[in-house]
């Protein structure tokens, strides 16, 4: 696993904060101390006392309390429901669903949180789902409280709510531990920071005596691997700049690409998940879709792409109808697709890299000659693109669950930058991935649109929206909220919208 | 008219037993998280298991021993499925096999292809002054397991919508990495679920034979179990659900021994083949038009790690 003799102090009534790269252990080391994970080796003192805790139960009656990055809730139950599992109140033997309530109800009070104790988990906003699992640790007495990573799906209104909840717990005596990757927001909250690099606790310092950069370079490690944070990858092509600031010159509006009106379409469930969509992208832009998670984005990219049907509304998409779309006519129209969920939508995890470079042009050259596989075009190919795109290791015979989760998504990038597409659809491109890749990523889909493809990206990342889009629309409840082209980008306006705020203009 | 009515409802409710045990036990393991394709070997095992005890000792013993039968290869599965984390739907089959093959052998080797000897069947009782009330009375007149699975459905959906017990099976079928993180055991629960789903499923064989037959026979329990798992789908995972379904899929056997008996010339018209289908088409029927298993337990299937997310 990813822990290798790590340290770490922690003092009562802090709220110290745990920053380290994708894969640096934060969240493993916060699982032992939670008793999800057992150390093989190393000691554990609590008020100086040597403890072990055999499972979260131990840690529970210990007065730890845990916020996973992914919600520990369950959405068919009610907010009391999933607070009180484990411990409900009963009355001669039955569930006391009222008494349940109540007790949720003052404990949430108590905190300062507005949340209804019956309504059901899955009606609840991301942010409120968060609030339930606070109440959750809380409830339980929690003296201690790890937050895994708990602003990456929050707007920024909702984050600085989250920042004052914490300080707020703070100074009622409670200590907060948050892990986190945003460097700039944990210098605002915490008094001190711990950085972990490769499953060591490599610094701790104070917040106030630190900077972003200091942070920074202490996370990837001096030397080598820094020039991947500046934001100039190794690799990228001249010309090409990743940084924020220095955005890649004036747009060029290209010919129109995709025009998508009015699009309406279910979700999983059933339910309307767009209601009325209109979008314009343009040859050589990124056009960046900002929205709270499950708002639509999803469902957008899958109508794109011809993976979901619409129900109404349509508009044309590279010179075709977008109505009646498939996943074949979309490639055949020159659609590119870099899905959110890799391993069950772009790869074959147990296939070998240069299969999975040909898939979807199997049967095209330099993958195919005739109705046979071409082994050496195909293997010529893989191994130049591997290269180029930097993928570790460069064998195109391993199997890609070998790889990692970076490296993974390199491989379906190239892939389908590789088929040089004319509108590229990409979600989450770099969720979990390290700094290093993340650069490596955005610098590719600079790339694409410099050579003029249209690029629509769906993020639930808003820094990362604003630092590649050239123009964003924000989805709220399968609707667009606002429209920004990039001169007009701000933070808090498309926080704004994304929880759903109109405006008169726009 | 009248009459007609009355034995269709009389040997609806005769039927019905075993269909709502085995729909019961399959539902609890599945609010659980675990599939329970394996009733049908279940029931096969608690049916041949009590007939064989009954020879023995008392019925309603051999009942119990039907019972603990079934939990003991739902034991199996358990293991399997829990301990090993296999594939749930393979496990459960392979059981269905085992069970299929074992009682065939058992059976032709201890007693001959043509069933276990006749045994005592459970007692019938009369509730004296039911019988004589037009159309109620064919309450009347049944054994025990037609009272009990009366009321079994309604104590199941107390159990799962209002004790403490009930809340944490629902969560640990939805979520069982939300159970786990709250220091509950995944796997105790669902061992728990598995070897109840397992004692009901064996009640529910057990009764064919010691209730509706007087013996067990080679096909026993002839597909029962997998109607069971429709009646628990087309009931949508709840106890209540589940018990109508399986009333409705007991009605549609009674209405083929009905009709056959009570309009002969129908078998004219329809080969038997047909009318001893009816209970099989109506099955596939009311699941096509259900459509999708939106109603399921999101965990459902998917074996229990506690660093995977």
């Amino acid at each position: 696993m990813s822990l290798e003799d790590a340290s770490l102090d922690i003092l009562p009534g802090e709220l110290l904060a745990v920053v380290g790269e994708n894969g640096a252990g934060k969240s493993s080391l916060m699982n032992v101390l939670y008793g999800l994970y057992q150390p093989d080796a190393g000691t554990f003192l609590m008020d100086g006392k040597p403890v072990r805790l055999k499972s979260p139960r131990d840690a529970i009656a210990r007065g730890i309390g845990m916020v996973h990055q992914h919600f520990m809730l369950v959405p068919t139950l009610t907010v009391a429901e999933n607070v009180v599992l484990g411990r409900e109140p009963t009355r001669r033997g039955l569930l006391d669903l009222n008494r349940a309530c109540a007790e949720v109800a003052a404990t949430a009070k108590r905190f300062g949180f507005q949340l209804d104790p019956r309504a059901r988990v899955d009606t609840l906003t991301v942010g409120s789902q968060q609030k339930v699992e606070i109440v959750k640790a809380l409830h339980r007495g929690a003296q201690v409280l790890i937050l895994d990573e708990p602003t990456a799906v929050l707007t920024p209104q909702e984050s600085d709510e989250l920042a004052q909840v914490m300080r707020g717990l703070v100074a009622q005596g409670r200590t907060v531990v948050l892990i986190s990757h945003k460097l700039k927001e944990v210098l605002g909250v915490a008094d001190r920071v711990a950085v972990m690099r490769r499953g060591r606790t490599v610094a701790v310092v104070r917040a106030a005596e630190t900077s972003v950069s200091a942070l920074a370079s202490l996370m990837v490690g001096e030397g080598s691997r820094g020039a991947a944070l500046t934001g100039v990858p190794a690799t990228s092509a001249p010309g090409v700049h990743d940084s924020q600031g220095e955005h890649a010159g004036t747009v060029t509006a290209g010919p129109i690409v995709l025009e998508a009106k009015d699009l309406r379409a279910k979700g999983d469930n059933g339910r309307p998940a767009l209601q009325g969509v209109s979008l314009t992208v343009h040859a050589g832009e990124i056009v960046g879709i900002a929205g709270v998670d499950g708002n639509g984005q999803r469902e957008l990219a899958e109508v794109l792409t011809g993976l979901r049907a619409l129900e109404g509304g349509g508009g044309t998409l590279l010179g075709g109808p977008l109505a009646g779309l498939t996943p074949t006519l979309a490639k055949a129209r020159g659609v590119g697709h870099v899905p959110e969920d890799r391993l069950a939508r772009a790869v074959v995890k147990a296939m070998t890299v240069e299969e999975n470079v040909a898939l979807g042009r199997h049967r095209q050259p330099p993958f195919a000659r005739g109705p046979w596989v071409d082994f050496k075009g195909r293997r010529e190919r893989a191994t130049q693109l591997l290269a180029t795109y930097d993928v570790r290791p460069p064998d195109p015979t391993v199997a890609l669950q070998a790889l990692s989760g970076g490296n993974q998504q390199k491989v379906v990038v190239a892939r389908e930058l590789d088929a040089e597409p004319k509108l590229l659809v990409v979600v989450q491109p770099t969720r979990g991935l390290d700094i290093g890749a993340v650069a490596q990523v955005h610098a590719r889909l600079r790339e694409a649109k410099a050579r003029g493809a249209g690029v629509v990206m769906v993020s639930l990342d808003l820094e990362e929206v604003l630092a590649l889009s050239d123009r964003v629309y924000v989805l709220y409840e399968g609707r667009v909220t606002g429209h920004f082209p990039r001169k007009d980008l701000d933070e808090r306006e498309l926080g704004r919208r994304m929880l759903g705020a109109e405006s008169d203009h726009g | 008219m009248l009459e007609v009515l009355h034995s269709l409802l009389f040997s609806t409710l005769d039927a019905a037993p075993a269909l709502v045990f085995a729909a019961l036990g399959a539902m609890l393991s599945e609010r659980a998280g675990v599939v329970s394709v394996g009733v049908e070997g279940m029931m096969r095992t608690g049916a041949f298991c009590a007939a064989v005890a009954a020879l023995a000792m008392p019925t309603p013993t051999a009942v119990l021993v039907g019972m603990a039968a079934g939990a003991g290869i739902a034991a199996v599965h358990g293991y399997l499925s829990i301990r090993w984390r296999s594939d749930q739907v393979v496990s459960g089959m392979a059981l269905n096999l085992v069970a299929m093959a074992g009682g065939t052998f058992l059976l032709e080797s201890l007693y001959g292809p043509n069933g276990t000897p006749a045994i005592t069947q459970l007692p019938r009782w009369d509730l004296p002054g039911l019988s004589a009330v037009p159309l109620l009375g064919a309450l009347s007149g049944h054994a025990a397991p037609t009272y009990l699975a009366l009321t079994l459905p309604f104590v199941f959906h107390l159990l799962l919508t209002r004790t403490p017990l009930g809340l944490r099976l629902r969560a640990v079928g939805d979520k069982p990495h939300a159970v786990a993180t709250l220091g509950l055991s995944v796997s105790r629960l669902r061992w728990g679920a598995v070897l109840g789903g397992g004692l009901m499923a064996g009640l529910g064989g057990a009764v064919l034979s010691t209730a509706v037959l007087d013996r067990f026979e080679q096909h026993t329990p002839a597909g029962l179990g997998f109607m069971a798992l429709a009646a628990m789908v087309f009931g949508r995972w709840t106890p209540l659900g589940a018990f109508a379904a399986a009333l409705f899929f007991a009605f549609g056997n009674a209405l083929r021994i009905g009709l056959a008996s009570s309009a002969p010339w129908l078998l004219d018209l329809v080969p038997q083949g047909f009318l001893l289908a009816l209970p099989y088409l109506l099955t596939l029927l009311v699941l096509a038009l259900q459509g999708q298993r939106g109603h399921a337990p999101a965990a459902l299937g998917t074996p229990y790690e506690q660093e995977s997310r």
